[in-house]
């Protein structure tokens, strides 16, 4: 172990990392059967090094669940096995594709994105292991919707979120109390910034799944946005196809966060390392959301909707 | 160009309603100091345009859910970020209208510095005292004025002086200065900008800080006092059953550091048992630290194996509170279903929990008029002094001496709703 000086006061990422870790402990100390959504992206791995702060040198006081769609990046999904595995934790996945075979997730169409759909997933995981609270990387500054959210966010038995019906969330007294049936989604880094979030990265010097970093990709322009095209799947399977017309250009991107294929855009960039990204995201004009969702676009709430429908 | 990492963090609440330019003042801090990026600024350009608006309105910022949208209100507490390069921010945007006094409680919870908005035309109206009162029972050390459209009034100084000095003869009223509250007036024009971030060329008559200035210079939460040492245990970690050897004899107790700091060597009291040992070890993560300070959140070893559980509170000797059954405090009603003085109710004060009932509640305050009255029952947004009777002991401070330590939520055990929100006097 090393020893390190005293501090007389926090700096921003000291003090949200503290907050964070306590959130995270009131979870620990409140919930009976906690779970950790873990997908493999960047909000996900500050949380896992949170918990390490946060518990070690115990176990973590609860597994780590993936909601997979089956469209997501096989680096993607590559780095988040090796990262619980590295840990020592348990990791249980649970797919939107055994939802479509049961038959309670049903696609409009074929291509129609599975995103949305992971609600239902989730909601069916949360059943079968009774967990009493799901804990999440989302963040107050990704989109207004989240604006308003609590630490502590309560989910009726049918995972909806009634933005009127919220505890109100005074100090750091968390109330995270359920009833059976009910569940509690909490969210340690709400009051982090993309900003932050990286900052964070770099100082902890934690790795990331490599699609995050500068790389060569194939993609096409769609309706203003760049939109990759003939992605190789971990199970072999190409996703993606260009559609008649468009024009295939390989070009120089990262990705900001990561998703669901079909629904999530890269950047230009040719940031390479942590410490260019940083810079670029101090630099940029425009939100992560608003770069790179290609599903909050379709209107002013639609991240709302998808909220009471029981999304993260 | 290098990102600084050192920069220090400042909750702030705003005050006002939609009609003082509450939502223009915070629109144009993310403005100008450029945390609002393009894509979103596109968006609310196209809304103004469809409003009819000729320039953008940067109002439309803070506008939150769709039901708020649809009546043009805001109804509940919102969470905004910005930075300057030497300071992050979080802003708790509080609806100011006198339904919404909980949302108000709930902003100013977590809140160092309040930001209360005058209108220049109108000057010190009730609502001005009612958030001033709630800003002041909530104990936010930093009071900001913000003496707001003064391009309505020609930027007239003596306009500005005669608010301040109403507000200022009514502050000594209430007893802000006496309780050591730091407050400033400022005037500005949110619309225009004029002392918000740049100083502008309208107002040379004044020479103290701008908005941003006084938000830069306030000190960040706890830097400030010198409180006692208060560790409300989180969780334990008893790693027993660990492949590593070292590690079965291992007890840490987790926790924040809700006010105070500890050192290796410190001798320390576990509450309510009286359980006394010394500070062995201090860490976070796989640092070993010498010292944690307020607002850390850290793992404690002691010298000695004593039994501690959640809820316990571990405390420096020399400054062990007394554990207390009954306690007294301004409680604000949260929730829609009024307090019944029959009920049993759930009180949870830092990591702890007891069972609740209540003894009396001695007045109800009118937060307009700050009279004392008689009180049977509270409804939601009431404020009023109330006694407990408690099952379990507490280790309690006054809120006066103590936010964190002084602070109680109170939990209906059948819906499990916070409801009331509790300051021990």
């Amino acid at each position: 172990m090393m020893t390190t000086a005293n501090k007389t006061t926090l700096s921003h990422l000291d003090w949200l990392e503290a907050e964070a870790i306590h959130i995270l402990r009131e979870v620990a100390g409140q919930c009976s059967n906690p779970v950790l959504l873990f997908s493999g992206g960047k909000d996900s791995l500050c949380i896992l090094r949170l918990a390490e702060k946060a518990f070690r040198p115990g176990r973590f006081p609860f597994p780590l669940m993936h909601i997979d769609t089956g469209h997501n990046y096989k680096e993607v999904i590559e780095f988040r096995d090796q990262r619980a595995a590295e840990l020592g934790e348990r990791l249980i996945v649970r797919s939107v594709e055994d939802s479509m075979k049961r038959g309670t997730v049903v696609l409009k169409s074929e291509d129609e994105s599975r995103n949305k759909h992971q609600s239902v997933t989730l909601l069916e995981a949360i059943e079968e292991f009774g967990f009493d609270c799901c804990i999440g990387g989302a963040r107050r500054d990704e989109e207004k919707a989240r604006a308003k959210e609590r630490i502590m966010s309560f989910r009726d038995e049918f995972g909806q979120w009634d933005p009127k019906n919220q505890r109100p969330e005074l100090w750091n007294l968390y109330n995270a109390r359920s009833h059976k049936g009910e569940n509690i989604r909490a969210f340690p880094i709400s009051n982090w910034t993309e900003m932050d979030v990286w900052q964070y990265i770099e100082r902890e010097n934690l790795g990331l799944p490599s699609i995050y970093f500068a790389h060569q990709r194939d993609v096409v322009m769609r309706a203003g946005s760049i939109v990759p095209v003939n992605v190789p799947l971990a199970s072999g399977e190409v996703i993606n196809q260009p559609k008649a017309g468009e024009e295939i250009i390989n070009m120089e991107v990262r990705f900001r966060t990561v998703g669901d294929i079909t629904c999530t855009a890269p950047v230009i960039s040719d940031a390479d390392t942590i410490s260019k990204i940083v810079l670029e995201t101090a630099t940029t004009t425009i939100t992560e959301r608003g770069a790179t969702r290609l599903d909050d676009q379709t209107s002013d709430a639609s991240m709302e909707q998808r909220k009471k429908e029981g999304y993260f | 160009m290098t990102i600084q990492h050192n920069d220090s963090l400042l909750r702030f609440m705003t005050c006002g309603s939609v009609d003082d330019g509450k939502s223009t003042l915070i629109g144009r801090l993310l403005f100008d100091t450029k945390s609002i990026l393009a894509d979103t600024l596109t968006q609310m350009d196209r809304t103004s345009k469809k409003r009819g608006l000729e320039v953008v309105d940067l109002s439309l910022l803070t506008d939150g859910l769709q039901a708020e949208r649809e009546q043009g209100i805001t109804i509940d507490v919102a969470y905004r970020y910005f930075s300057t390069g030497t300071r992050k921010y979080i802003i708790a945007d509080a609806p100011g209208h006198e339904q919404y006094t909980r949302n108000m409680v709930t902003a100013a919870s977590t809140a160092n510095l309040a930001i209360i908005l005058i209108d220049a035309r109108k000057g010190v109206l009730t609502q001005t005292r009612r958030h001033s009162f709630l800003a002041h029972l909530v104990g936010i050390p930093h009071i900001v004025v913000a003496i707001n459209k003064m391009d309505l009034v020609d930027f007239d100084q003596s306009t500005f002086e005669k608010i301040k000095a109403d507000y200022l003869s009514f502050a000594e009223q209430i007893g802000l200065q006496r309780a050591g509250r730091d407050i400033q007036v400022v005037p500005l024009s949110a619309l225009t900008g004029d002392m918000l971030v740049d100083r502008g060329d309208a107002m040379d008559w004044y020479k103290g800080p701008t908005m941003l200035e006084l938000l830069e210079s306030a000190p960040a939460a706890h830097s400030e006092q010198n409180e006692p040492f208060r560790f409300p245990v989180q969780f334990v970690c008893r790693p027993h059953a660990s492949d590593d050897k070292d590690l079965h004899d291992f007890r840490g107790f987790m926790g924040r550091v809700e006010s105070g700091k500890i050192a290796v060597g410190d001798a320390v009291t576990v509450l309510p048992n009286g359980y006394t040992s010394k500070v062995k070890a201090i860490q976070l993560g796989d640092e070993q630290l010498e010292s944690a300070i307020t607002e850390q959140s850290v793992t404690l070893l002691l010298e000695d194996e004593i039994d501690t559980s959640r809820g316990d509170m571990i405390v420096k000797s020399d400054q062990a509170p007394e554990p207390v059954k009954q306690i007294s405090g301004m409680v604000c009603w949260l929730s829609e279903t009024p307090l019944s003085t029959a009920r049993t109710y759930i009180i949870r004060h830092t990591t702890r929990e007891s069972k609740a009932k209540v003894g009396a509640i001695e007045y109800k305050v009118d937060v307009n008029t700050l009279e004392q009255l008689e009180a049977q029952g509270l409804a939601m947004n009431d404020i009023a002094k109330i006694n407990f009777k408690l099952a379990q002991p507490l280790m309690v401070d006054s809120y006066s001496k103590n936010r964190a330590t002084g602070a109680f939520i109170v939990i209906d055990e059948s819906t499990n709703n916070t409801v009331g929100a509790g300051m021990i006097i």
